[in-house]
């Protein structure tokens, strides 16, 4: 019995270090990454949706748009890049409010840790499953005959793009999951949000074949100059203008729901 | 437990080691807590007994940091829980209604990510998780995910997870809900261990046989005030008088034995229909030998008599039962 009592009392610290906050962090990203490798179900998700729009679109929309399979993957490959991560940033809201649903969440902050770290933890751990979603994409399209024609460092410029922008994205993701209840709200509440904002941008369709009023939409959708740069940065042609554009939105809204998931986050119960 | 008390600063005053004054929680328009008061001696079992919505999680919330009161104090070991959160969060443990283990990593790593997190060297951590495990009987189970335990062993994961920082108070929300008889028997032992170490637990339940068996002293709360506090002895001689159990030979003649107690002496008989008992309390023992005498006279035969004292069941319906009702409206 005396294991589980108190070995030695030393009075309680009054505050808590930064360097403990990063451990802290450290500690539930790591959390995070064991997930991914201990759920079959999840690597195989994580793998399988970027197989899944690579085969279906490629094959559905290729010889319609492009006149031929292998014109189209050119034009769509980083289209397709940008909805597989965009579409896995609602993981992490779903894994928030599974947390708080299941109780984790009370425990966490019934322990001495930086208040901050099970989120920025869990936010950490899943720019790891984006990347892997940007590998996968990126491999699979090459083996269908995708082929990269700028340099390799445009190409791995590309990739920590689309990877930046996710990890802006997913703190609306945070925010959606912990404010609605359960991972099923998330999918519902994220699925109106995210459907329109992927599809309707020029990740799967060139701009200039849509109607006039779709045109003003697409135009004005922060995934159009996304999926611009990252063309761009891909396969060539005019990368600047789109590259700032999608720096200044990642910016703009990781400083609306950042904060604003923090807050909610902080003033749960 | 009282060798410790001298030893560190972050010991309650005079072996205390709760303190809850005046707690006010609203939810809204709801009152969860109404002024609560209540006190733990170091190194004992307090038992916060309710019935459903009387406010006992959200006294266990309050003192586990994880809400703010609207009004009143509240101190672990001399710490205040609102200005002090953090040196409260080092000294408690808390095992929640539900199973707050995370259900996708294995018993293991759950133990381990919490020594992590307590600032716990990896090899320490390790060691302390497998050390728990054996201790809760978890040793086999522990590299499979949380997800396949079942109900009784998530429990002891659950609370195996609060005991890796060694807290000195922990709190227990309803920990044997839905638990089988020989979970719950495992739980009090481990919960008597703690005690026996100096451990204070606070631990809320809606079983008064466990309130019973387990506590030193129990605060009885309803509607987010306090209604009764004491031992549990206390508490029993408190509903005054004893218990008279009266089962007739035929249980046809139970209306008939209600009736007499009813209409003839103003009393509140309970028919149990399973062991076909007439149970009454009577406030004045020295009326037993003139009920006893009436039953005979009335024909029934009567197949067995107890006179006891009053099981906290029964105070616990006369506590919660007999209250004067609330006056309507809702606070401003």
């Amino acid at each position: 019995m005396t294991a589980l009592a108190p070995a030695v009392t030393v009075a309680p610290s009054r505050r808590l270090s930064p360097l403990t906050a990063v451990a802290n962090t450290f500690t539930l990203t790591w959390r995070s990454l064991l997930k991914l490798r201990t759920n079959p179900e999840d690597i195989f998700g994580l793998v399988l949706t970027p197989v899944m729009y690579l085969l279906l679109f490629t094959y559905l929309f290729g010889g319609a748009i492009s006149g031929n399979v292998h014109n189209y993957l050119q034009f769509e490959l980083p289209g397709i890049l940008v909805l597989a991560v965009i579409f896995s940033t609602l993981g992490t809201g779903q894994a928030l409010s599974e947390d708080i649903r299941t109780g984790v969440f009370d425990r966490f902050r019934s322990l001495p840790i930086a208040r901050s770290a099970p989120l920025a933890g869990a936010v950490l751990g899943d720019v790891t499953r984006y990347a892997l979603s940007v590998a996968i994409t990126l491999a699979f399209g090459m083996l269908l005959g995708f082929r990269i024609q700028a340099s390799p460092l445009a190409a791995a410029a590309a990739c920590l793009l689309v990877l930046g922008f996710a990890l802006s994205m997913c703190w609306l993701s945070a925010l959606l999951g912990l404010i609605s209840g359960s991972a099923r709200g998330v999918q519902w509440i994220g699925s109106l949000i995210y459907f329109p904002l992927t599809f309707g941008s020029n990740v799967l369709v060139p701009t200039d074949k849509l109607p006039g009023w779709l045109q003003a939409f697409v135009k004005g959708n922060p995934l159009t100059f996304l999926t611009e740069a990252e063309r761009g940065l891909l396969v060539g042609g005019p990368v600047t203008a789109a590259v700032i554009r999608t720096l200044l939105w990642s910016l703009g809204l990781f400083l609306v729901f950042a904060p604003l998931a923090v807050q909610v986050y902080r003033r749960r119960t | 437990m009282g060798d410790m008390n001298g030893q560190t600063p972050a010991t309650g005053n005079d072996g205390i080691a709760i303190e809850v004054r005046g707690l006010v929680k609203r939810f809204g328009k709801t009152t969860a807590l109404d002024g609560v008061d209540l006190t733990a001696r170091t190194g004992t079992v307090l038992g916060l007994l309710g019935p459903n919505g009387a406010g006992k999680t959200t006294v266990v919330r309050s003192l586990a940091t994880l809400i703010r009161a609207d009004a009143g104090t509240a101190t672990v070991l001399g710490y205040d829980v609102q200005r002090d959160a953090h040196p409260v969060r080092q000294l408690v443990g808390l095992t929640g209604q539900y199973a707050s283990v995370d259900e996708l990593l294995s018993g293991f790593n759950n133990l381990v990510m919490i020594g992590r997190l307590l600032g716990i060297s990896r090899g320490e951590a390790k060691a302390r998780a497998a050390e728990l495990l054996e201790r809760f009987d978890l040793a086999e189970a522990a590299r499979r995910p949380a997800k396949t335990y079942s109900g009784g062993m998530r429990r002891r994961l659950d609370l195996a997870a609060s005991l890796v920082g060694r807290p000195r108070v922990l709190f227990l929300d309803e920990p044997t809900t839905g638990l089988d008889p020989r979970s719950r028997n495992e739980l009090w032992s481990i919960v008597r261990g703690l005690t026996a170490d100096g451990v204070t637990v606070l631990l809320t339940t809606q079983y008064l046989e466990e309130a019973d068996q387990l506590c030193h002293d129990i605060t009885v709360i309803d509607k987010g005030q306090v209604i009764a506090t004491g031992t549990p002895d206390e508490l029993k001689a408190k509903v005054s008088g004893q218990v008279l159990a009266v089962t007739p030979a035929d249980p046809g003649r139970i209306p008939q034995i209600e009736d007499i107690l009813t209409q003839r002496h103003r009393l509140a008989p309970a028919t149990s229909p399973d062991s076909g008992a007439v149970t009454v309390a009577v406030p004045d023992s020295a009326l037993v030998p003139a009920l006893i005498r009436e039953l005979d006279d009335a024909g029934i035969v009567i197949e067995e008599l107890a006179l006891r004292k009053p099981s906290l069941d029964e105070v616990f319906l006369a506590l919660t039962g007999n209250r004067a009702p609330e006056p309507e409206g809702i606070p401003q």
